[in-house]
């Protein structure tokens, strides 16, 4: 497969008040290829936001390099859609003009985009609801808005930032089957961040493995498990195997630090 | 706060306020006779309604003065205000430069310079309608400056990723996410602008509310004072529920629940 995204030995250096720097990110590689889903799962601190937040353009890399399409990456590109952890959205918008505000903001032509916006709102199960203001939503719904928003201008790479963290536990799952269903649909590159074991095997063809202080990717595993995936799959031997991989490369390095 | 037109919510919502105002108007009144207390000292209520009545051929004239100075100053305000929060939001350097002497401009009490404003500006109207915006105009700055400033981080991160244009982040994303903001300083902005437009009419006037109360005060007339003071507070609520209707008008989806965010 081709590779979309590349972080070649990528670090990220915080300044702090007291004056010092902090290493964020030490010596990141990551090769991204198209139409994979990739699930960075870690404690907290480990940096798997940070990354994510090179990958979208937000911030620089301190050091080393971040290829898109085989070139460097430099400024904000129409090709990575952002779906954060909260749904952030505008609250005097409307669903529908919810999901267009990244066509108006970018200057296109809205009324091109409407067919679309109306697909991917059908695609998360919310027709009906387009004339509807985000605090009438649930917060699952209001997320699922959030994914459509990222999805609007058809990006080729869909940046989720533990989209899935506030949510309660069942919508959380009815979510994840609704990421891989979009994905398959629609033929995405994923890099999805979350912190639970068992939500990074269960979506991924790859998992990779972060540990904090600095941030460093620890293992890189790939998921043989069949797709479509379902719930019960998480009861499967060879699923408790895959988490138990990932599991044990996030406590051995908390026993050795 | 129900939604214009709602008759019902506003019953339920300000009839049991309403019962209480008449309870302590009637205990007033009563009260008043029972102690025969001094007309010069506290007027009952009905004394205080005739007076009203023996003053309504003039009232219209105060009235529409102080009302000018009121508006005129909360608009003066909001024009002074609005593009100063836009500057120091948007350039650390102004802020830096502005904040300082604003906070300094803020600490002097009104009063106090008002008579300075008086002898630079003149005798009148326009006196009276600066005084008033200069004890608007802080809140006003200070809040809107706050609303631009509390978008969510991930909106602004989600335009970087697109790499989105600068006014179209300030005019789609900041402006309106700022408006409650706006909007809960104007509601601190026209209370004060009523304040600032009697004591302008204090200090020198020949006409207003303010004028009103001085010279019945010199009067001895304590009943038509009271007259005054009611009608003064009728027009401070009006003014504040126009603001109100504005901002449900400007932002419906800003809900009761939510009421003042930020605040000074």
């Amino acid at each position: 497969m081709k590779s979309l995204a590349q972080l070649q030995s990528v670090s990220k250096d915080y300044s702090v008040r007291s004056g010092g720097t902090v290493t964020a990110l030490e010596d990141i590689s990551l090769d991204i290829r198209e139409n994979e889903f990739v699930t960075l799962v870690g404690p907290s601190g480990c940096g798997k936001s940070t990354v994510l937040k090179i990958l979208g353009g937000i911030i620089r890399a301190s050091r080393g390099t971040l290829l898109f399409d085989g070139k460097p990456l430099d400024n904000p590109s129409r090709e990575i859609g952002m779906v954060f952890q909260r749904p952030v959205l505008l609250p005097w918008r409307s669903v529908l003009d919810n999901v267009l505000f990244p066509i108006e903001m970018l200057g296109w032509n809205v009324s091109e985009h409407l067919g679309e916006a109306h697909r991917l709102i059908k695609l998360v199960g919310l027709s009906g609801f387009e004339k509807a203001l985000p605090q009438e939503l649930s917060g699952g719904m209001q997320q699922r808005v959030s994914i459509c928003r990222a999805l609007v201008y058809d990006p080729k790479l869909l940046l989720m930032d533990e989209p899935f963290g506030a949510v309660d536990a069942m919508t959380r799952e009815e979510m994840c089957l609704e990421v891989m269903r979009i994905w398959r649909e629609r033929r995405k590159t994923v890099v999805f961040v979350t912190h639970s074991i068992s939500e990074s095997v269960f979506l991924a063809d790859r998992v990779v493995v972060m540990t904090p202080r600095p941030g460093r990717i620890v293992v890189d595993l790939p998921i043989d498990l069949p797709r479509p995936r379902t719930i019960d799959m998480e009861f499967t031997p060879e699923f408790k195997a895959y988490a138990d991989v990932v599991r044990d490369a996030i406590y051995s390095s908390k026993r050795s630090a | 706060m129900p939604k214009i037109g709602n008759f019902g919510g506003w019953i339920r919502e300000y009839g049991p306020t309403i019962v209480i105002l008449v309870v302590i108007v009637i205990a007033w009144e009563i009260g008043c006779d029972l102690a025969k207390v001094p007309v010069w000292l506290l007027p009952a209520p009905s004394r205080i309604w005739t007076e009203t009545l023996q003053l309504l051929p003039v009232l219209p004239g105060h009235i529409y003065a102080t009302l000018t100075s009121i508006v005129g100053g909360f608009l003066v305000a909001v024009v002074a205000a609005v593009p100063l929060a836009i500057a120091v939001v948007y350039s650390p350097f102004l802020r830096r430069v502005v904040y300082p002497p604003l906070l300094m401009f803020q600490s002097v009490p009104k009063v106090a310079i008002a008579p300075l404003l008086l002898m630079w500006l003149g005798y009148g109207l326009q006196s009276n309608i600066v005084i008033a915006a200069t004890v608007a105009f802080f809140p006003i700055v200070v809040n809107t400056a706050t609303g631009l400033e509390a978008v969510e981080s991930e909106l602004l991160d989600l335009t970087r990723s697109f790499g989105a244009a600068k006014p179209k982040v300030f005019w789609k994303l900041r402006l309106p996410w700022a408006m409650p903001y706006f909007f809960s300083s104007l509601k601190v902005a026209i209370t004060f602008a009523v304040i600032g437009a009697v004591v302008a009419e204090f200090i020198g006037s020949d006409k207003g509310l303010g004028y009103l109360i001085l010279a019945s005060s010199g009067a001895m007339n304590t009943a038509a004072m009271f007259s005054v003071l009611v009608i003064l507070s009728v027009i401070g609520i009006l003014c504040f529920y126009a603001v109100i209707v504005c901002e449900q008008l400007l932002c419906p989806w800003y809900l009761p629940g939510q009421q003042d965010k930020g605040g000074i």
